[in-house]
């Protein structure tokens, strides 16, 4: 990843942090501070989508032309958007504990998320249990193109057409995207940036170790390969 | 010359259904299991359950028989067969005859699934023509997505388990339309009201047969 990237992600991080912390918010009931936790949760589910997104990129490419440098950038896109998947529930959590009352409230965004995570979750079952590489690669990409669409309609299309206490969703009012504060734009949208751009750098690195993992693999089992040999002679 | 051998692999597989009598009865016999035991444990009496907990039921019981028998549209098949299915024809024409295949089977199972249903527990459905359409179309897409996800386990070895992992996620959102539009048709709502739903769920199943249409050769490969 390029350095310029690198630091901008830093950079962003930190004054999200700052900013997000200390700058004035529009003062909502029931919201309050917690309004806040725009920075922090939504980011992650822009995050999510944009890593899954990556990884079916990948999966579209392994099908279309096999290496196993695809099918590692896909699962390691896939890992990466699991874990902010992940975090953005339990970031929503918080924050529903606060202001809806419960952790858990049913909402049909949070069921939907949480099914996502599943998915994803069943994909690392299906690849955990190939034994074939080649297969698993092949397989695990054709399930993960399968399930990404089968997600869709869960995220994007049914929280909009129940009602949602989520911004945006099942015409409730409340803060709502669209009518963000200006000075909060200031911030989310570095916020989703800087996020993203941390998912795709942790991507990044875990691709790399993986490649030289295997690399390591292949040179240790030549070694032995060539010790039999010798031994044999 | 495509939709030829669809529908001769279509006629392999009735035949080989019908001569094969005990995995039908098995089916049905499980699907009646099923909703016995459902009787059993909810209603001592007629009419005790809430129409709620009624559709729940009623697609809880559809979705484990579906799954149970779909699974064995590539999972019960011998090496050999694969390898002769594979060398007489393509693999476009395997998937879309299997997804015509379950569609039926599907279809039956949920029939069946609502005759006893209304048989042993009660019949609380309102507007039985859109139910009916609601079971085709959830027939339609558990077969596209459940035909796809049976090749794919097929291939693995604890494949019975993880044909079950691996749909759940899959069908949910076939199964929550579905469970949406049967509310409207258990309180007998206006139909306009549910056309948002079907359209939906006819959406869902173009995208799944679609995919599993793409998809499936490279599974066959193997």
């Amino acid at each position: 990843m390029n350095t310029v990237l690198k630091i901008l992600a830093v950079v962003l991080l930190f004054y999200l942090h700052i900013g997000g912390m200390l700058f004035e918010v529009p003062r909502l009931n029931i919201v309050n501070e917690s309004i806040r936790g725009t920075y922090f949760h939504v980011p992650m589910w822009f995050g999510m989508m944009i890593l899954f997104g990556f990884s079916l990129y990948h999966a579209i490419a392994y099908l279309v032309k096999p290496s196993p440098l695809t099918d590692h950038k896909s699962v390691e896109f896939a890992h990466v958007g699991l874990a902010f998947g992940i975090l953005g529930l339990l970031t929503g959590m918080l924050w529903a504990n606060y202001t809806w009352g419960t952790p858990w409230h049913g909402d049909p965004k949070q069921n939907g998320a949480a099914i996502s995570v599943l998915v994803y979750l069943a994909y690392f079952v299906l690849r955990g249990s190939l034994e074939n590489e080649e297969q698993r690669a092949r397989l695990a990409a054709v399930y993960n193109i399968f399930a990404f669409a089968a997600m869709v309609p869960l995220l994007f299309i049914i929280p909009r057409m129940t009602s949602s206490m989520h911004p945006g969703n099942g015409g409730n009012p409340g803060f709502n995207m669209y009518d963000l504060d200006s000075r909060m734009r200031l911030v989310f949208y570095p916020a989703v940036i800087g996020w993203a751009l941390v998912g795709y750098w942790i991507a990044k690195l875990r691709i790399r170790v993986r490649s030289i993992e295997e690399q390591i693999n292949a040179l240790e089992d030549d070694k032995i390969f060539n010790d039999l040999q010798n031994d044999k002679v | 010359m495509i939709i030829a051998s669809i529908i001769e692999l279509l006629k392999k597989e009735l035949t080989l259904e019908l001569r094969r009598k005990s995995v039908i009865a098995g089916i049905g016999l499980f699907l009646f299991s099923l909703i016995f035991i459902c009787y059993l444990t909810f209603s001592l009496r007629r009419n005790s359950i809430s129409e709620a907990t009624w559709s729940a039921l009623f697609w809880l019981t559809i979705l484990f028989a579906v799954i149970n028998s779909v699974a064995k549209s590539f999972i019960g098949e011998k090496k050999g067969t694969v390898i002769y299915y594979y060398s007489i024809a393509s693999p476009q024409a395997i998937i879309l005859s299997k997804i015509i295949y379950n569609t039926l089977l599907c279809l039956v199972l949920s029939l069946m699934g609502y005759l006893l249903f209304s048989i042993f527990i009660h019949n609380p459905i309102q507007d039985k023509p859109l139910f009916i359409v609601t079971l085709i179309l959830a027939s339609g897409g558990f077969a596209a997505a459940l035909s796809l996800i049976s090749g794919i386990a097929s291939k693995a070895n604890n494949s019975n388990i993880l044909m079950a992992v691996l749909s759940f996620p899959v069908i949910l959102a076939v199964l929550l339309m579905a469970i949406s539009i049967t509310k409207n048709a258990l309180d007998g709502i206006d139909r306009a009201a549910s056309y948002d739903e079907l359209i939906n769920l006819m959406a869902i199943n173009c995208i799944l047969t679609a995919l599993a249409y793409l998809l499936f050769p490279y599974i066959w490969r193997s």
